[in-house]
C-alpha cells in the first residue's frame, strides 16, 4: 500500500515536477520560492495520498497545493502585500482553469517552454543555462547535475545560485521571446533539449539505464519548438533525431536490464510510427538545404532505422555523414563515432587507426566508450590480449550497471573465464 | 527597472565623428521616455583616481585600470526588463565600435 503510493508520488514527480515549478515561477516570479513550494507539495502528497487516496489529477493537485503554499509564505512576508494580492488573484482565476488541466497544451503559452527560454537567455553563461534548465525542469538534484557535468556539488550550487540571482536582479523576463529574438536563443535551447533527452536516454547516474519520462518530455518540447519556429530546420532536425532514437526504446535493454547493441536489437519491435514520422520530419528539414549537426545526426539515425537488418546498413553513407558532421562539430565524441562507422564501412583496422589517434590525443581520457570501442575493434582484429586489457579499462570507467554488465559479457567472450 | 549603461570606447580606434555621434540615439530614447539621464565624460587623461589606505589619501593620474578602453559616458535608462535594455543599448552607436555594459541599479 505505502510502496504503491510512494511509486505514484515518484511517478507524479517525474511527470509533473517541471510543470509545477514552471507554473509557480510564472505566478510568483520567485524561482527559489517556486522550488521550495513544489518540494513542499510533493512532501505533502507523500503524507496525504496514503490517507485520502490518489487524486484524480495528480498534476492539478500538486500545482494547487504548491500555489497555496506560495500564498501562505507570501502572506507571512508582510512586506510583499502587492505580490500576494497578485498571486492570490491569479490563483482564483486559474482554479477554474484547473478543470481543463491536462486537456492539452496551449502551444507557445506552455510554461515549461517559457522556462527553457528564460534559462537559455544569452545573458547567462552557457553552462549555467543547461544546468538551470535541468534543475528547474526535471527536479534533478544539484548533486546529480554536478555529477553529469563532472564538477563538484559546491561549484554547481554556486553556478545555479548565481544564475537565478542574475535572472531576478538583472530583470531577465520570464517568457518565450518575441520572434526577432528567437534565433539567437535557438542554439542553446536545442542543446538543452537534446541534453534533456540524452539524460533520459542514457542516464548519467544511478542503476536505471533510461528514464523515458525525460525522453518523452524532451520530444514534446521539441515538437512545440519546431511548431514555434517553422523556418528553423535544426529544430525539425532535433525532433527527427529524438524520434528516431526513441523508436528503438523497446529493444535497447533486455528483460534483465542489460544493454542490447544496435546490431543485436530486434528490429520488428522498433516503433514504425516514430520512424516514419522521424524520416518525414527530417526530409522536410533537409529541403531547407541548411544541414546542421542535428539534421546530420538524424540522417545517420535514419540510415539505421530504415535498414531491413543490421547487415543491410548503409555504412558507407553513414561514414560519409560522419565526415560532414566532424566538419561542423569537431568534438572527440563525434570523432569516436566516426571511427566506429569507418570500421564498419572500411574494416576494423581503418577504424582502429582513428581511435588510436583519439586515444593518443588524450581528449577522451576517463570516458568509458573510448576503451570500449578500442576493445571491440581489437577483438575483431583477433588481438585478444590487448582487447581484454581495454575491456577491463572500460569496465572501470562505465557509469551504469547495465553498461558494466554488457562490457563484462564481452570480456568473458574475449577471454573465456577472464571476466575477473 | 533602472539600468546604467556604461558606454565604452577604444581610444586607439579612429571612428568618423558622424558615425559615433549619439545625438540621434539620445533623441529616440528621450522620445520613448526610457532615457532618464546621461552624460558624456571627459577622456581618461583628465581623470584622477582616489584611494584611501589607512590615513593616507592616495591620488593617481588617470583611470585606475590601465587599459586603452575607457568609459566614454553613461546613460540611466528605465525600461521593462533586460531584453528592452539590451535593445536600447544595442542601438547606441558606441556598441558598434566599442561596447556598452548594462548594469541594473541596486533596487529593493
Amino acid at each position: 500500500m505505502t510502496a504503491e503510493v510512494e511509486a505514484a508520488v515518484a511517478e507524479a514527480f517525474h511527470q509533473e515536477w517541471g510543470r509545477v515549478v514552471a507554473t509557480l515561477i510564472r505566478v510568483t516570479g520567485d524561482w527559489d520560492l517556486a522550488e521550495e513550494c513544489a518540494q513542499e507539495a510533493f512532501t505533502l502528497a507523500l503524507e496525504r495520498w496514503p490517507r485520502d487516496g490518489l487524486p484524480g489529477r495528480p498534476g492539478a493537485w500538486l500545482t494547487t497545493t504548491a500555489r497555496n503554499r506560495a500564498v501562505d509564505r507570501l502572506r507571512r512576508r508582510s512586506t510583499e502585500a502587492a505580490k500576494l494580492r497578485e498571486v492570490a488573484a491569479t490563483a482564483a482565476v486559474e482554479a477554474s482553469e484547473d478543470d481543463a488541466f491536462g486537456a492539452g497544451d496551449s502551444g507557445v503559452q506552455d510554461d515549461r517552454l517559457r522556462l527553457i527560454f528564460t534559462c537559455c537567455h544569452p545573458a547567462l553563461p552557457l553552462e549555467a543555462r543547461v544546468a538551470l534548465t535541468l534543475r528547474t525542469l526535471t527536479g534533478m538534484t544539484t548533486a546529480e547535475i554536478a555529477r553529469a557535468f563532472l564538477v563538484t556539488e559546491a561549484t554547481m550550487a554556486k553556478r545555479l545560485v548565481r544564475a537565478k540571482g542574475k535572472i531576478s536582479n538583472a530583470g531577465i523576463p520570464y517568457r518565450v521571446p518575441p520572434a526577432h529574438l528567437l534565433p539567437e536563443r535557438t542554439g542553446s535551447v536545442l542543446a538543452v533539449l537534446y541534453l534533456l533527452f540524452n539524460e533520459g536516454y542514457s542516464a548519467s547516474t544511478g542503476s536505471d539505464l533510461v528514464r523515458w519520462d525525460l525522453c518523452a518530455e524532451a520530444i514534446r518540447l521539441a515538437r512545440l519548438l519546431a511548431r514555434l519556429m517553422p523556418d528553423e530546420p535544426e529544430a525539425y532536425g532535433l525532433l527527427a533525431l529524438m524520434l528516431l532514437h526513441h523508436s528503438r526504446r523497446a529493444t535497447r535493454v533486455d528483460a534483465a536490464g542489460g544493454l542490447v547493441t544496435l546490431e543485436r536489437q530486434d528490429r520488428t519491435r522498433w516503433n514504425r510510427g516514430e520512424i516514419d514520422e522521424g524520416v518525414a520530419v527530417l526530409e522536410a528539414a533537409l529541403r531547407h538545404d541548411r544541414a546542421g549537426p542535428y539534421q546530420l545526426q538524424a540522417a545517420i539515425a535514419a540510415c539505421h532505422a530504415t535498414a531491413a537488418d543490421a547487415a543491410d546498413t548503409d555504412w558507407t553513407r553513414i561514414a560519409e555523414l560522419y565526415r560532414q558532421l566532424v566538419r561542423v562539430v569537431p568534438s572527440p565524441i563525434v570523432r569516436l563515432n566516426q571511427a566506429v562507422a569507418v570500421a564498419m564501412a572500411d574494416g576494423p583496422a581503418a577504424g582502429l587507426e582513428l581511435v588510436e589517434t583519439l586515444h593518443a590525443s588524450g581528449a577522451l581520457t576517463g570516458y568509458h566508450l573510448l576503451p570500449a570501442t578500442r576493445a571491440d575493434l581489437l577483438r575483431r582484429l583477433g588481438r585478444r590480449a590487448e582487447a581484454a586489457r581495454a575491456y577491463r579499462e572500460a569496465l572501470d570507467l562505465a557509469p551504469t550497471e547495465a553498461e558494466r554488465r554488457y562490457l563484462a559479457d564481452r570480456l568473458a567472450e574475449t577471454v573465456p573465464g577472464g571476466g575477473d | 527597472m533602472r539600468y546604467v549603461m556604461f558606454v565604452c570606447d577604444n581610444d586607439s580606434v579612429g571612428v568618423p565623428m558622424e558615425d559615433a555621434d549619439p545625438a540621434a540615439w539620445v533623441r529616440e530614447m528621450d522620445g520613448r521616455g526610457v532615457r532618464l539621464q546621461g552624460a558624456r565624460l571627459r577622456p581618461g587623461s583628465d581623470a584622477t583616481t582616489v584611494r584611501v589606505r589607512g590615513d593616507e589619501v592616495l591620488l593617481s593620474d588617470g583611470p585606475f585600470a590601465e587599459t586603452k578602453e575607457q568609459i566614454g559616458g553613461f546613460d540611466l535608462i528605465e525600461c521593462d526588463n533586460l531584453d528592452e535594455a539590451i535593445e536600447i543599448a544595442s542601438k547606441h552607436p558606441s556598441a558598434r565600435f566599442g561596447w556598452v555594459e548594462v548594469r541594473p541599479l541596486w533596487e529593493e
